[in-house]
């Protein structure tokens, strides 16, 4: 069994590690000659093939959150606030935080696993003997890119994850159309919405940041790949929720809670 | 005489306390090619991957094609990198990428756009032609056999037409005939594409097929430095052991 002093020491060194490696992304960001084709390319892969898997997601969480908050909110004589609640809920929480989970898994393992098979197998030094810098063509367009998508996935899953509630609303009850989204967006204020984005933005920025520092520097052949992977998704969740909290805290700092 | 194209001198290297290579000096003359035996492990890999500035040295002096490797800044080592062609021991085939797309993208970071539409093509073309594999320029790397993304991985080297080519142990996992094979065809492609040669490895008929000069790497120390027919004729044991 590691000691506790050794695991201590390998915390802060991978801390540091991670450290100079975003700094090295801020670096390499500013230069010219980036590699916008592999950046559309990731957007895509990032932006549009998580759109199913966030959508469904999305989905459901409203329509189980609005299904589960009725009894309660019936209890008080409050069932008409259903919409309101369930937007606040949604918008400013919910729907951001599992997005970014569902990013981390999908996003931030395949990151890890596809840089560290490349890693293992020489492809980032082909690319660095023909010429080419692997960290800005890998890294720099793969962290850009789902820092870029997933304010947009999470708009998206706002979105139908509101529609989700709609249809929990209207399983037991009766409510308009019109008035769902009344109540929707009479309950929102941009201390909700604005807030929200702004945080995916980190969000994107941790899991693409973390899935390429543990596939760009994954070791120990097949198997530091299965690792690197792993260790993306633990890693990215776990810092979306601190990076949650912050979020938190300067929100109410800035009295936009 | 004209200048080596490569020139090391007293390179030293160590990984934590295991001292890879001690004090060890070799030159490639221009369109020599030039073996480096050695056992496992022995730092033969650890040699070219500095000559390419891939592993920085601890110690000693690198000059590639006139240019101190260490003293060169990104910019100018993407540069020389354009010149000096890596054939890794395991081919490194971008596996997300067809064979057409492996052998474009060395250009797409050298070339400009406008001669990559005009000539990408063509160049992709003959050098498929040079390695005998025209037909799999739309195919995957996995859907080759080990022998054909060997050839694929030496055309991708050859497409920026380099002055010096460095091959990593360029036989090894492939079967006897396919080795042959490839010994063959590093010789035919050294004469067309007239270039200079470093071949990093322990096949014995792959270094009598391709070199013109063995140098023997033994405990991080050039130990011997020959033609294959005078070290075959050597009594030396740790020399004789290789040629048994």
């Amino acid at each position: 069994m590691e000691s506790p002093f050794r695991l201590n020491t390998q915390f802060f060194t991978e801390t540091g590690d991670i450290a100079r490696f975003a700094l090295r992304f801020f670096k390499e960001l500013f230069k010219r000659r980036q590699e916008y084709e592999e950046f559309l390319r990731q957007c895509f892969w990032v932006g549009y093939k998580s759109l199913p898997l966030v959508g469904i997601t999305a989905f459901i969480m409203g329509l189980v959150l609005t299904i589960q908050s009725r009894p309660t909110l019936v209890e008080f004589g409050a069932e008409s606030l259903l919409p309101q609640m369930v937007s606040v809920s949604l918008i400013r929480e919910i729907s951001p935080v599992i997005t970014a989970l569902i990013c981390a898994g999908k996003v931030g393992s395949g990151m890890g696993a596809e840089l560290g098979s490349m890693k293992v197998t020489e492809q980032i030094d082909a690319m660095d003997v023909s010429g080419t810098n692997p960290f800005r063509y890998l890294i720099v367009t793969r962290v850009v890119a789902t820092t870029m998508m997933l304010p947009i996935l999470s708009s998206l899953s706002n979105a139908i994850s509101l529609y989700g509630g709609y249809l929990g609303v209207n399983i037991r009850g009766e409510v308009s159309w019109h008035l769902y989204w009344t109540q929707v967006f009479n309950a929102l204020s941009f201390g909700d919405v604005i807030p929200s984005l702004i945080k995916t933005f980190f969000f994107g920025f941790t899991i693409g940041l973390v899935g390429c520092y543990k596939g760009y520097n994954s070791k120990k052949g097949t198997e530091g790949v299965g690792r690197s992977a792993n260790s993306a998704v633990v890693v990215s969740s776990l810092l979306v929720f601190i990076v949650d909290l912050i979020a938190v805290q300067i929100s109410d700092l800035l009295g936009l809670t | 005489m004209s200048d080596p194209v490569i020139k090391v001198e007293k390179l030293n290297k160590s990984f934590g306390a295991n001292h890879v290579l001690r004090d060890f000096s070799v030159s490639l003359a221009k369109g020599e090619t030039l073996a480096v035996l050695g056992k496992s492990g022995s730092g033969k890999s650890v040699l070219i991957k500095c000559i390419i500035n891939l592993i920085e040295k601890d110690e000693g002096e690198i000059i590639v094609l006139g240019n101190d490797v260490s003293e060169m800044s990104q910019e100018e080592l993407d540069s020389l990198r354009t010149r000096v062609g890596f054939l890794f021991q395991s081919n490194a085939l971008y596996d997300s990428m067809t064979v057409r797309e492996n052998l474009e993208f060395p250009l797409r970071r050298h070339w400009t756009k406008d001669q990559r539409e005009r000539t990408a093509e063509g160049a992709v073309m003959e050098v498929l032609t040079d390695v005998g594999l025209a037909h799999t320029a739309d195919m995957m790397p996995e859907e080759l056999s080990g022998g054909m993304r060997k050839r694929i991985a030496l055309a991708r080297t050859l497409i920026l037409r380099p002055a010096i080519i460095l091959y990593d142990e360029p036989t090894t996992g492939l079967d006897p005939v396919t080795a042959r094979e490839i010994s063959h065809l590093i010789v035919k492609v050294q004469k067309k594409y007239d270039t200079s040669s470093i071949v990093i490895s322990h096949d014995m008929h792959c270094i009598n097929t391709t070199a013109n000069r063995v140098v023997m790497l033994i405990d991080g120390r050039c130990y011997a430095d020959d033609t294959y027919a005078n070290l075959q004729q050597s009594t030396d044991p740790k020399i004789k052991e290789f040629f048994d």
